[in-house]
């Protein structure tokens, strides 16, 4: 590779824009710098964005960002209206609910992360299989998503969590086990539009084995598509995750989950509304961020499919 | 929902023969695709019975109960059949409707959910009317305004939709309509002072209230029902006006449409009449898909509303570990939710010419 400041003095914008790279990282830097560009034109799609990445950073820095402990009373301080002491008040525990909604943002995260990696995959191996394979694979692993496909979720994540008992990650499993199916079909329809494209018959020709094809040159052509349905979903999922932890069968006290924080802070609804209030306000806005980023993303992403 | 395209295949073989006549089967496709997705169903809640915790041998005779006693018991329980025959017998069962009984309530499952099935279904279809009666013509004004002002209004109302905790806008709703402001009636179907005044006919208040000519009853009911239907339809709405808008901008965009505004119609008849009413086909479809979901989705906003229909019989049954009326619950919503996907397709089907 050559010097490329010299060739593009403007810097890293030229560099960015050139219209012949000459590496694959500058074409690839370039498609990059302009799915940004479309991206960031969409101001609810940046604001989406903006909210997510708060939700990881004050995930990381929790401990740095609480002021009190999120599990330990203070029976001292209890039902306190919000203060300059206690920014949103404290619960019938008197615990901070401030500190609470910081660590409850980890918990958030990881429901969504893990059922992200649990589903995800899941869905991509029966779609990419069913897929490539074509024939009875095809319809034996398509009935079978239909099948999934067809079942009310929350219901039968509830049925699930009740046979394995109340906890987060029950609650995890339960709803990643009802949350594949879309991706499948999605990467089935992704994998049926390149299985005859004349490089995968190369790749076979060259010996390649099919889990070898499917890993290394289906899948990678499908994330994009998972990546933007995941991502939309996720609120959905955040949704789920906190009506299992309001009726009692998600993540279990004293952990400060949001939705089990608005169940708890039921019974004090008309005279101390910051109780369940304020964890309302917080997954409304943690899945609005989502949504927004998700709406944005298929926009740059899958333009075909958006509305 | 059905991959009608794979036909192309074995028609060959067919034609030699003897062809089924198209319709025929569509219908059979449909009809193998609801019995294999209920008998996916009954798998389910069969392996979730299975894998519960719980000794159901034990939850039976209780823990004191001595070894011989334990033997008949699992004996008269059909325990010690191999598992597949007991999945055999359970599937007979609920083709009979028999679920066993709620441990909770002591009635038969089955009993327990035919009295409060109506409430829930009372509640979704009111969620689904308020969807409907609003999303719609927002979503016909957002795709006439496209890009504009009420068009940005509907999606950023809409996202709302998709955001918000229903338990928690329940709670919100409660607390700013109930008990502050007073608009409405509390948690619950009726006042106490209404109760046991209408016989149950269909089990649905406003119905039976109209029935038996009470008048206050209907508003007493209605004035209980409307909040809770209101955000539990909220999510209806969100999702109706977004489909209506895409499917009418689709139709906008079309010949047809173009000419009809040279032949001189009125803005608001090639709106209203032309391209709405192609719009309804593909609406169907998305209407009763909104039903179903709402029919799944009641259960937190019946739990909030101390609504006494089926999620709260399940959500009740649940924490107190009742499985027969947790399993039976869950076969009962998972089957009208199937066969209302399946209706959906099937009136698509039906009512659009081209889908063959």
């Amino acid at each position: 590779m050559t010097d490329l400041s010299t060739r593009s003095p403007t810097g890293l914008k030229a560099w960015l824009t050139n219209e012949n790279p000459e590496s694959h990282l500058q074409a690839s830097c370039g498609r990059a710098y302009y799915a940004w560009l479309d991206f960031a034109a969409n101001r609810l799609a940046l604001l989406g964005l903006i909210i997510v990445g708060l939700l990881v950073l004050v995930a990381a820095l929790a401990p740095l960002l609480a002021t009190a402990s999120p599990i330990a009373p203070d029976l001292q301080s209890r039902l306190l209206p919000p203060s300059a002491d206690y920014w949103f008040g404290t619960d019938e525990l008197g615990r901070d609910i401030y500190s609470r909604i910081v660590y409850g943002t980890r918990l958030t995260l990881y429901v969504v992360v893990l059922v992200a990696i649990i589903a995800a995959p899941v869905g991509l191996l029966v779609g990419t299989s069913a897929g490539y394979f074509g024939g009875w694979i095809d319809k034996v692993l398509m009935r079978i998503t239909d099948i999934f496909l067809a079942f009310p979720r929350l219901i039968l994540a509830l049925a699930f969590v009740s046979a394995l008992g109340p906890g987060i990650e029950n609650a995890i499993f339960a709803i990643a086990i009802t949350s594949w199916p879309p991706y499948a079909r999605i990467a089935r329809a992704e994998t049926l539009t390149i299985r005859r494209a004349d490089y995968i018959a190369a790749i076979r020709l060259q010996g390649a084995s099919a889990g070898r094809v499917i890993w290394g040159h289906v899948v990678p052509l499908c994330t994009s598509s998972i990546i933007v349905r995941v991502t939309l979903d996720m609120a959905g999922i955040i949704l789920t995750a906190a009506g299992l932890g309001f009726l009692g069968l998600g993540a279990q006290p004293p952990l400060p989950e949001w939705g089990a924080m608005i169940s708890s802070g039921r019974k004090f609804l008309l005279d101390q509304w910051w109780l369940a209030s304020i964890p309302g306000i917080a997954i409304f806005v943690v899945s609005l961020g989502f949504n927004l980023l998700g709406d944005g993303l298929r926009d740059v992403l899958d333009p075909k499919s958006g509305d | 929902m059905t991959n009608g395209s794979h036909n192309a295949a074995t028609g060959e073989v067919n034609s030699t023969r003897f062809r089924l006549p198209q319709p025929v089967k569509v219908v059979l496709g449909l009809v193998t695709t609801l019995g294999l997705t209920f008998l996916g169903l009954l798998v389910v809640t069969f392996f979730i019975g299975r894998v519960v915790p719980i000794d159901p041998v034990l939850a039976a005779v209780g823990d004191h109960a001595s070894a011989s006693a334990y033997e008949k018991a699992k004996i008269e329980l059909g325990l010690h059949l191999p598992l597949w025959q007991q999945f055999l017998v359970y599937v007979k069962n609920v083709a009979v409707g028999d679920f066993g009984e709620s441990v909770l309530t002591a009635n038969p499952v089955i009993d327990d959910i035919k009295r409060v099935f109506p409430a829930t279904l009372e509640l979704a279809s009111m969620g689904t009317i308020f969807g409907v009666v609003l999303g719609i013509p927002m979503g016909v004004i957002a795709a006439v305004h496209k890009g504009r002002w009420p068009d940005q209004l509907v999606r950023v109302f809409g996202l709302l939709g998709y955001s918000v905790p229903v338990f928690w806008l329940g709670l919100v709703g409660l607390l700013l309509f109930y008990a502050k402001l007073d608009w409405v009636a509390g948690p619950g179907r009726l006042d106490i002072a209404y109760e046991y005044l209408v016989d149950p006919v269909t089990g649905m208040l406003l119905v039976d209230s109209l029935i038996a000519g009470e008048i206050d009853v209907f508003f007493n009911a209605f004035s209980h029902i409307a909040l809770p239907a209101i955000i539990l339809g909220y999510f209806s709405l969100a999702y109706i006006s977004r489909m209506t808008r895409s499917f009418m901008l689709e139709q906008l965009s079309q010949e047809y449409i173009i000419t009809a505004r040279v032949k001189g119609l009125s803005e608001t008849r090639i709106i209203w009449r032309h391209a709405l009413g192609n719009v309804m086909v593909p609406l169907v479809t998305v209407i009763a898909l909104s039903y179903a979901n709402l029919l799944e989705g009641s259960v937190l906003t019946e739990i909030v509303f101390a609504w006494p229909g089926l999620g709260q019989y399940i959500t009740n049954s649940l924490l107190q570990a009742d499985m027969n009326a947790v399993l039976g619950g869950t076969v009962v919503v998972g089957s009208v939710f199937i066969s209302l996907n399946l209706l959906s397709d099937i009136l698509y089907r039906l009512l659009d010419p081209r889908a063959k």
